[in-house]
């Protein structure tokens, strides 16, 4: 049997691991990701387990290879994805790893370090030698000290004094230079004036080149300054001021000669030291290309080794510390796979004696676990998103396959709109394996793509309701031709000229002879797109379409509840559950599905005028009354009515007090002789309370628990009349609602059907207008609109809510007949693929 | 695509089509003629329309390859 249509079986294993090989044999079993461990150790905290230091030490190597990776970051170098697959590393190996990339961090830092030091003697040097420069263009300019006095136009950007105030004072003049940040500029230069009061001359001027700022990393154009001044306590004013406006002052010598020697000075050394960082830059790179190279697969080492530790530490050892011992659940049908990796195991780490495992029995409820491909498991985690099955419980999702993509085609058919999307969802799927694709970081385009089977299956159906609705981008196709003939009805009935002109809108009477040539041969007939009461005949199809599937995906949800009781050795819940449940269902909607499908096979278009009505119908058997315009279908209409809808009343009681009745007479009966089956029966109150009604999310307490005082028994029997309570009145209330709740399928069909009428007439009609040959441009735009909006409105839009709605009516009126979903998943311990940054 | 298909659809004189074609009332004096003539014109209009989008496509796609090179020829 295959394991899509039950979770498959789990058993619960005890794993006795050698304390030196346990290490590789824990590596094997996650290698293949067969087993989920359990936690033996839940009370000690993280710090007292056994394997702390490891775990610890493991954290230290993740620290250092994160800051590598900041390095490579910050160099702009990009970290590759690991190669091969390598396996987790043994302990010598692990120690060299942490030795590698301890030193590889050391050299970086100490390279970077050098290199930022480098750069800023460079920056400096440099900025001297502008200060330099420009200082000199100025000095060069002035006149010789001593020089008579000459009536010079005053500027700006004369730096030197007036010489006649220079004679005045007999004084010497120093030099300030520096460079300053040039948006202090006009601070500084208005404090100086303030504070020095005339007594010195600065000027400003931008550096030819932008130089990096060394707080702040960007490059800014700064502004040298040269302030020539005399006096010292001038000059002392002016470094106090210049050092609190952060200013890099430099010596600026006073000959011209000395002024020749420290550039050239400085020329030399800048040179020099621009070799020797160049070199610098060199090793950095060759370090960055080291690491490069060995950081990502030290990452999935020093990961596979933190979780094999993690896992360790979830073991239990034995009383003679020489064992560790590990529970684990295990799929029965791997038990060999897992024997053959203890074995490999215990061979690669060279111990002798040999690891094994041994199944246990348990009362608790075991993990699930179903085995999907990559066509499945898009309808298996829809499944799952409602509850994961409980364990061994029939699995919805292989019916969910069909009846999933069909429910939502329903509600969206039109051929053009599933042309599209079924192209789009096989362009998913023939380039699924391309890497661009695989790797996307948009997360909904990555739902998109995981579902692309699905939505490839959805469309193919689409295409297939379209055809029987014979829309496509909402116009009719006439694949046959129409049935329907307006000719015949011109000629053969009352239509004279007169008539034709003062009526607007005509019936073709299908009493007519030659009218009406017999039902379409697939779908609805195209003339109905153009008559006007195209929706009175399309809505009652539809409703009464909706009606009839959704009796019958309801009743198929109550037939898979068969299975289950059969498999969980409640045989007695057939007769006392399913039974009452189907005569429910069949006697009330059955007979409506019946009523439909007669009165369409019965009444023509001949008696049409007399067709009772269904409605009618139905409202008076319950009420049990009769309308005397209403003709019934068949002869004995009312007293065949009447039979089933006290079936269907008694059939209620029947659900209602089957089953605590049985379980109470059961356990009552052999309790004074044996008291062995009272274990057993108490064993079944449990399953039953988990299974009678409990909806989503089972609590823990639910799932697992062992055995029971009897002085409890009494409170079980009113739990459990409770719990059918509850079922009882939640399936027959909801067999109503939920009938009715399957019209939404001819509510959103009716919607979309709209939409796309709307969005044809409004925007594409338009473009047919202007009937000259610029009518053809004009079409261009307009067919963008439409083509635009239809993909936004109709295909998006109502995809999703068609989607949705499909989903809902899945999990809510078809799942709550029969599915619990009280499980919880397998999480076998294995090494995933981890996703960087 | 599209519209290669619509136009062929109004050269046909598709009947469901009816209401897109622009008439007026006097259109429908000489016999079917007349309609089947505007038919074809908006046929010719999507045709039109059809062969923009192709010349627009193809101009995009050697835009597309231009600059892909341009890229390579950069580096």
């Amino acid at each position: 049997m295959g394991s899509l249509f039950r979770s498959e079986e789990v058993c619960l294993a005890q794993l006795f691991l050698q304390s030196a090989s346990a290490y590789s044999c824990v590596s094997e079993l996650g290698e293949r990701g067969l087993l989920e461990f359990r936690d033996l150790n839940p009370k000690v905290s993280a710090f007292q387990r056994r394997f702390v230091g490891e775990v610890r030490r493991c954290e230290e190597m993740e620290k250092t290879f994160t800051f590598l990776q900041q390095e490579l970051r910050g160099a702009g170098r990009a970290l590759g994805p690991c190669p091969d697959n390598p396996r987790a590393p043994l302990a010598r190996e692990a120690l060299r790893v942490q030795e590698q990339s301890e030193q590889l961090a050391q050299e970086l830092r100490e390279v970077s370090r050098n290199r930022a030091s480098l750069r800023g003697r460079l920056r400096e040097l440099r900025q001297y030698l502008h200060v330099l420069r420009e200082g000199q263009r100025f000095t060069s300019l002035s006149a010789p000290l001593g020089s008579p006095v000459r009536p010079r136009a005053l500027s700006e950007r004369e730096p030197i004094l007036d010489p006649s105030l220079h004679q005045h004072l007999d004084r010497k003049i120093n030099f300030v230079a520096g460079v300053i940040h040039p948006w202090r500029v006009s601070a500084f230069e208005r404090l100086l004036w303030r504070a020095c009061r005339g007594y010195l001359v600065a000027s400003f001027v931008e550096m030819p080149e932008p130089m990096e700022d060394p707080a702040t990393g960007e490059s800014i154009t700064w502004v040298i300054f040269l302030i020539s001044y005399w006096g010292e306590q001038i000059g002392q004013k002016i470094r106090k001021i210049s050092d609190c406006f952060h200013c890099h002052v430099y010596p600026y010598p006073e000959s011209e000669a000395s002024r020749a020697d420290t550039m050239s000075g400085l020329h030399s050394q800048i040179q020099d030291l621009s070799v020797v960082l160049e070199e610098s830059e060199q090793y950095l790179a060759q370090v960055l290309d080291k690491v490069v190279l060995a950081l990502p697969t030290w990452r999935v080492q020093v990961q596979k080794m933190k979780a094999i530790y993690l896992v360790l530490n979830q073991c239990s050892f034995d009383v003679t510390e020489k064992c560790l011992i590990a529970e684990v659940w295990c799929p029965v049908r791997d038990l060999t796979q897992v024997q053959d990796a203890l074995r490999q195991g215990s061979y690669k780490s060279g111990s002798s004696v040999e690891c094994f495992v041994q199944r246990i029995p348990t009362s608790e409820s075991p993990p699930t676990l179903i085995r999907t491909n990559k066509f499945t498991a898009g309808f298996q985690s829809i499944v799952d998103a409602y509850g994961v099955a409980s364990y061994q419980e029939v699995n919805p999702a292989p019916y969910a396959i069909i009846t999933f993509p069909f429910i939502f085609a329903i509600m969206f058919g039109d051929v053009g709109h599933g042309l599209l999307m079924f192209l789009f969802a096989l362009w998913m799927v023939l380039y699924e394996n391309s890497p661009s694709l695989r790797q996307a970081s948009n997360e909904i385009w990555l739902t998109f793509f995981e579902g692309r089977y699905l939505i490839l299956l959805m469309g193919a159906f689409s295409i297939y309701t379209g055809f029987i609705y014979n829309e496509c981008f909402s116009k009719a196709t006439v694949i046959f031709p129409s049935a329907w003939s307006v000719a015949a009805m011109a000629n053969h009935s009352s239509w004279s000229s007169a008539y034709l002109a003062t009526h607007p809108s005509l019936t073709l009477d299908p009493n007519v002879t030659g009218v009406f040539q017999g039902p379409y041969p697939f779908g609805i007939d195209p003339i109905w797109s153009l008559a006007t009461n195209h929706l009175n005949f399309l809505n009652s199809f539809k409703m009464k379409m909706s009606v009839v599937l959704g009796i019958v995906h309801m009743g198929f949800g109550v037939l898979l509840g068969v299975f289950n009781h059969v498999h969980f050795q409640q045989r007695h819940r057939l007769v006392l559950e399913l039974l009452p449940e189907m005569v429910f269902l069949l006697a009330l909607f059955g007979y409506l599905v019946f009523l439909i499908f007669y009165k369409w096979v019965k009444f023509s278009a001949a008696n049409s005028l007399v067709a009772p009505s269904i409605l009618i119908h139905f409202i008076d058997m319950f009420l049990f009354t009769s309308n005397a315009d209403n003709l019934p279908l068949y002869r004995g209409q009312v007293p065949v009515q009447t039979v089933l809808v006290v079936l269907a009343l008694a059939s209620v009681p029947v659900l209602l007090l089957g089953t605590p009745l049985y379980l109470c007479c059961r356990r009552r009966a052999p309790r004074p002789g044996r008291p062995a089956p009272v274990a057993a029966g108490e064993q079944e109150p449990l399953l039953e309370g988990q299974e009678a009604g409990n909806s989503v999310n089972a609590t823990k307490e639910d799932v697992e628990s062992g055995g029971h005082s009897p002085d409890a028994e009494h409170l079980d029997f009113a739990e459990i009349f409770m719990h059918q309570a509850i079922h009882t009145i939640e399936y027959c209330l909801g067999c109503v609602s939920n009938t009715a709740s399957y019209l939404r399928l001819w509510a959103l069909s009716l919607a979309h059907a709209q939409l796309s009428e709307v969005l044809w007439t409004m925007v594409m009609r338009n473009g047919f207008v202007r009937l000259s040959y610029a009518g053809g441009v004009v079409l261009v735009p307009v067919f963008a609109a439409f083509a635009v909006l239809t993909v936004a409105i109709l295909l998006v839009m109502e995809g999703l809510s068609a989607f949705l709605h499909a989903l809902r009516l899945h999990w809510v009126e078809f799942q709550n007949k029969f599915y619990v979903g009280a499980g919880y998943k397998l999480c076998p311990f294995a090494f995933a693929p981890d996703a960087w940054e | 695509i599209f519209q290669v298909l619509l136009g062929i659809f109004f050269n046909v004189h598709s009947a469901v089509l009816i209401e897109d074609v622009p008439f007026t009332e006097e259109d429908f004096k000489d016999g079917p003629e007349r309609i089947y003539r505007l038919y074809e014109q908006v046929s010719y209009n999507c045709f039109i329309a059809a062969g923009l989008y192709a010349l627009l496509g193809g101009f995009s796609l050697c835009q597309g390859r231009l600059n892909k090179r341009k890229e390579y020829m950069v580096r």
